[in-house]
């Protein structure tokens, strides 16, 4: 269909649909939501939210609906080979539909089912929590996109006092020029429920225009402990990856979420964690390299809503070339949230004379008897720590990678799970060797 | 609470500045802003053609350009611009003798303690009532040494060859709203010149005081100190307590010539009603040195950033700021550090303390660009909530391209604890004054930064502002 209307980038929703049996719920959300898309502007250079944005970046000219996959056999393979060592369950979805999935474990009453399954089978409790989070950082022109066309990623449901040691992986593919896929990822971990979820995102091949519009809605509610890992490995030339986080943190409960960021042309990272009740707790984590032309722009939003909560952030960055990284990170402490204690941290190792880091770190206090404190560094290896490793025979170039290696685990080590870590650190290691040989 | 003595120094100070003298003004420029205004200013000051076309160019800058509430506070929506009176003077030359001032204005510096300043420590002052200055003098050795203090409009018209090059240059007119509205309608100020190795051993001062209601002041300073040359510029503000706000929107630049150094020190006091956005911002060529010493404790709205320009090789910059915003105040206030040469390094410390429904907010930006090597900037900014309904915002913005730099942010927000209060207290001091010696504490090592003068007066202002915030 020819382009005629400029606010809008393309002129029907890129809906991937299966014929399905679907509510009406959920077709009427899929109506308004591209409505909304529609009518909200894009991204402009006076947003605050957009600030060091390269606008032209989103301007998104042809986009449409992924037809299947080709050479799905392949995939599935690269995936299984490639995953976690030990996991509770693994699904691959390639071009928006799930093409293979394995069940080792999952304690009683959990359920983790593809979202077109669920809407089914747990409508209501998908209706409760799918992409309630009616505040932005920017990105609700992408959010009101994904919510008029997904119908693809993972519904996962621990009931009270469900457990389970071993991650749940996800691994979602896209290929073909201009195909945008749009995974989902809705955890709800219910009360002392605990819950691992590594999803991973790659292209198929290395010189695809894909576009990832990813979406999770994490909940945690009393006393249940969650962790989601996104790892972005896509291919670093051509692919844009926009993914908007939603945590939502009930009493003594706790979520863990983390970046790792390896591929992709761009990036659109958006966090918003709200601490709601007593003793929430949110720990966010990233660890991103960048290299080339990549720019990776990331905000996040530490929500402190209920007395005596806590938050930690830890951003890392390592740029060569002349990749760009933005950090925007607000902590906000609402009226009435004494007792609150939360941190913010972004650190940018830059490696190259023409890579550029920029970090907003925001503090907003609306109550007292307040810990909160951010910092905020940019710097490079010293000279001596080449040095050091250089007397004890390693060559420059590998203590260099030695060390913003060791500078980015800083992230991945915090987080649970050997297995996981073990996981993360590698595909970060893979892309160091691949920069040395390129 | 504190007790009778204390209590009644505090009223005395909070009415140094609450009065007003009745308003018989030789030249009025009406309310409301035109052309006309424009040229009816530069009529009187009898203004060079290429001064009114800068002028009526800002205008047309200024009506452009839309309010920034993008990002800042909805507040500047109140401002009405139709009923602000943009120009009110008694006469057009200030005199060099306190004798010579219109009593009335003589009579309102003195009660600031404006003339007594000047005989015990000053090198020079300049006192500005309304639009224009009304009295300014200069020690007479340092005339002789070639020291120019003068004016804008005097600056302008018989300097031109020193002032011309760098008027608007530092600051341009498309800036921002504001600094094209102060350079539509300019007026007063301080003109600065310091010829090369001269240091000027003491400060320069100069006051601004608001005396009508719905008056706007923009004055407009430039202060150029040549080569290897110093000096220290200390502005002061009061206006009184008016029903409606009042503006003041004023342009400050800064040059430092090579090795030169600049320090500027402001004290704002204005009363709860005034907006007050300016633009302050200053250029330090090769190895010189820029610090604004800023404190902002009165006015309703603040929004105020003085930046620094390093443009040439090892050229410092440092911003030192302390902000207390009380009961229906914002101050808005940061730094820019822009690094434009080789082994820049900037310094920026913030302090803020927020009482009652005070909202304090720090705005920061540095910038490295790339192909640049060995710049440094470090930024550090606390602030200090008071009650459990005051409210406190950071928002800075660090870009560094390249990998030859270092830059560290950080930035804290506390309170006084209570056991430090109930410290303080088992040794006799009541509730206030145990708070006023913790807010004084938390503020002490920027205060050491202000001459001595200034740290007495500004310890007072903490105290008097402190009063009655807890209990």
């Amino acid at each position: 269909m020819a382009q005629e209307n400029p606010v809008s980038w393309f002129a029907a929703p890129p809906v991937f649909d299966l014929g399905l049996e679907l509510p009406d719920w959920y077709r009427q959300l899929q109506e308004s939501s591209w409505q909304k898309f529609l009518t909200t502007p894009e991204p402009a250079r006076t947003d605050e939210s957009w600030r060091f944005a390269d606008l032209k970046k989103v301007r998104f000219s042809e986009l449409q609906a992924a037809r299947p996959a080709e050479n799905v056999e392949a995939l599935i393979q690269r995936a299984k080979t490639e995953r976690v060592d030990d996991f509770a369950a693994h699904f691959v979805f390639a071009n928006n539909r799930l093409v293979h999935s394995e069940i080792n474990e999952l304690p009683e009453g959990a359920v983790c089912l593809p979202i077109n399954e669920a809407l089914v089978e747990h409508g209501d409790l998908v209706k409760q929590h799918f992409m309630q989070e009616e505040g932005s950082l920017g990105g609700d022109k992408f959010s009101a996109l994904h919510a008029a066309a997904t119908l693809s990623g993972l519904f996962i449901h621990f009931p009270k006092g469900a457990t389970c040691e071993l991650p749940i992986l996800t691994h979602h593919f896209a290929s073909g020029d201009f195909n945008c896929v749009f995974p989902h990822t809705l955890v709800i971990a219910e009360d002392n429920a605990d819950v691992s979820v590594v999803d991973t995102f790659e292209t198929a091949t290395n010189d695809e225009q894909t576009i990832f519009f990813a979406n999770v809605d994490l909940v945690a509610t009393n006393g249940a402990n969650l962790q989601y890992v996104a790892l972005q490995d896509e291919s670093d030339h051509g692919p844009k990856h926009v993914q908007l986080n939603s945590s939502r943190v009930g009493r003594d409960a706790r979520i863990k979420s983390a970046f790792v960021n390896l591929g992709a042309e761009w990036i659109r990272q958006e966090s918003i964690a709200r601490m709601m009740e007593q003793g929430s707790d949110c720990q966010i984590f990233s660890a991103n390299l960048a290299n080339g032309v990549q720019e990776y722009d990331q905000r996040t939003l530490q929500s402190h809503e209920a007395q005596h909560t806590t938050s930690d952030l830890l951003f890392k960055n390592a740029l060569y070339d002349q990749s760009r990284t933005i950090f925007a990170g607000l902590i906000e402490v609402k009226p009435g949230s004494h007792h609150t204690d939360s941190y913010q941290t972004c650190r940018n190792l830059l490696g190259s004379n023409e890579a550029e880091a920029n970090a907003m770190p925001g503090l907003e206090i609306d109550a007292d008897q307040v810990k909160c404190s951010h910092g905020s560094t940019s710097g490079q290896i010293s000279d001596e720590e080449i040095f050091y490793l250089q007397a004890r025979g390693i060559d420059a170039e590998a203590a260099r990678q030695m060390i913003s290696l060791g500078f980015l685990n800083e992230s991945i080590a915090r987080l649970k799970g050997e297995a996981v870590q073990t996981y993360l650190f590698e595909r970060v290691e893979r892309k160091f060797r691949s920069l040395r040989s390129a | 609470m504190a007790d009778s003595a204390t209590l009644e120094a505090v009223n005395i100070d909070q009415d140094a500045g609450n009065f007003t003298y009745p308003e018989d003004y030789e030249h009025d420029a009406g309310y409301g802003l035109t052309s006309e205004t424009i040229d009816y200013i530069s009529d009187i000051k009898k203004e060079a053609d290429w001064i009114r076309e800068f002028r009526h160019k800002a205008l047309k800058v200024f009506n452009e350009k839309p309010m920034p509430t993008h990002w800042a506070s909805k507040d500047l929506e109140n401002i009405v611009f139709d009923n602000i009176r943009y120009y009110l003077s008694k006469g057009q030359k200030p005199t060099r003798s306190w004798d010579e001032v219109p009593d009335d204005v003589k009579e309102t510096f003195e009660r600031l303690g404006i003339p007594e300043k000047e005989r015990k420590f000053l090198a020079g002052v300049e006192a500005q009532f309304d639009s224009e200055a009304a009295y300014s003098n200069v020690k007479e050795e340092l005339e002789k040494q070639g020291v120019i203090f003068v004016n804008s409009t005097e600056g302008l018209r018989e300097h031109p060859e020193l002032f011309r090059k760098w008027f608007g240059k530092v600051i341009p007119t498309g800036d921002n709203k504001f600094s094209a509205l102060n350079s539509a309608v300019f007026s007063g100020g301080s003109f600065i010149y310091v010829p090369p190795g001269v240091k000027v051993a003491h400060p320069l001062q100069a006051y601004f005081r608001i005396n009508a209601e719905n008056f706007g002041q923009f004055e407009r300073t430039l202060i150029i100190v040549d080569e290897g040359a110093e000096v220290t510029y200390m502005e002061g503000c009061t206006a009184p307590k008016f029903e409606t706000a009042t503006l003041h929107s004023a342009v400050v630049e800064l040059v430092a010539m090579k090795d030169a150094k600049i320090q500027y020190i402001t004290v704002q006091n204005w009363s709860n009603n005034v907006f007050n956005l300016v633009t302050k911002r200053g250029m330090a060529h090769e190895n010189a040195e820029i610090r604004w010493i800023d404190c902002n404790i009165g006015s309703r709205l603040t929004m105020k950033y003085p930046g620094v320009i390093m443009k040439g090789r090892k050229a410092r910059g440092e911003v030192i700021s302390i902000a207390l915003a009380n009961d229906g105040q914002h101050q808005d206030t940061g730094a820019k550090m822009i690094h434009a040469a080789d082994e820049t390094t900037s310094n920026v410390v913030s302090k803020s303390i927020s009482v009652g429904e005070g909202r304090s907010t720090y705005r920061g930006q540095v910038h490295i660009p790339k192909h640049l090597k060995g710049c440094k900037n470090n930024t550090e900014c606390d602030a200090l909530l008071i009650n459990s309904n005051s409210r406190t915002d950071t928002y800075p913005a660090i870009t560094v391209r390249g990998n030859q730099h270092a830059t560290q942010h950080e930035a804290s927000v506390s309170q006084v604890s209570e056991e430090q209060i109930f410290y303080m207290q088992q040794r006799g001091l009541s509730e206030g004054e145990a708070m006023s010696l913790s807010v004084n504490g938390f503020v002490n090592d920027l205060v050491r930064e202000f001459p001595m003068e200034y740290s007495v007066e500004l310890k007072r202002l903490i105290d008097m502002e402190m009063e009655g915030s807890v209990g």
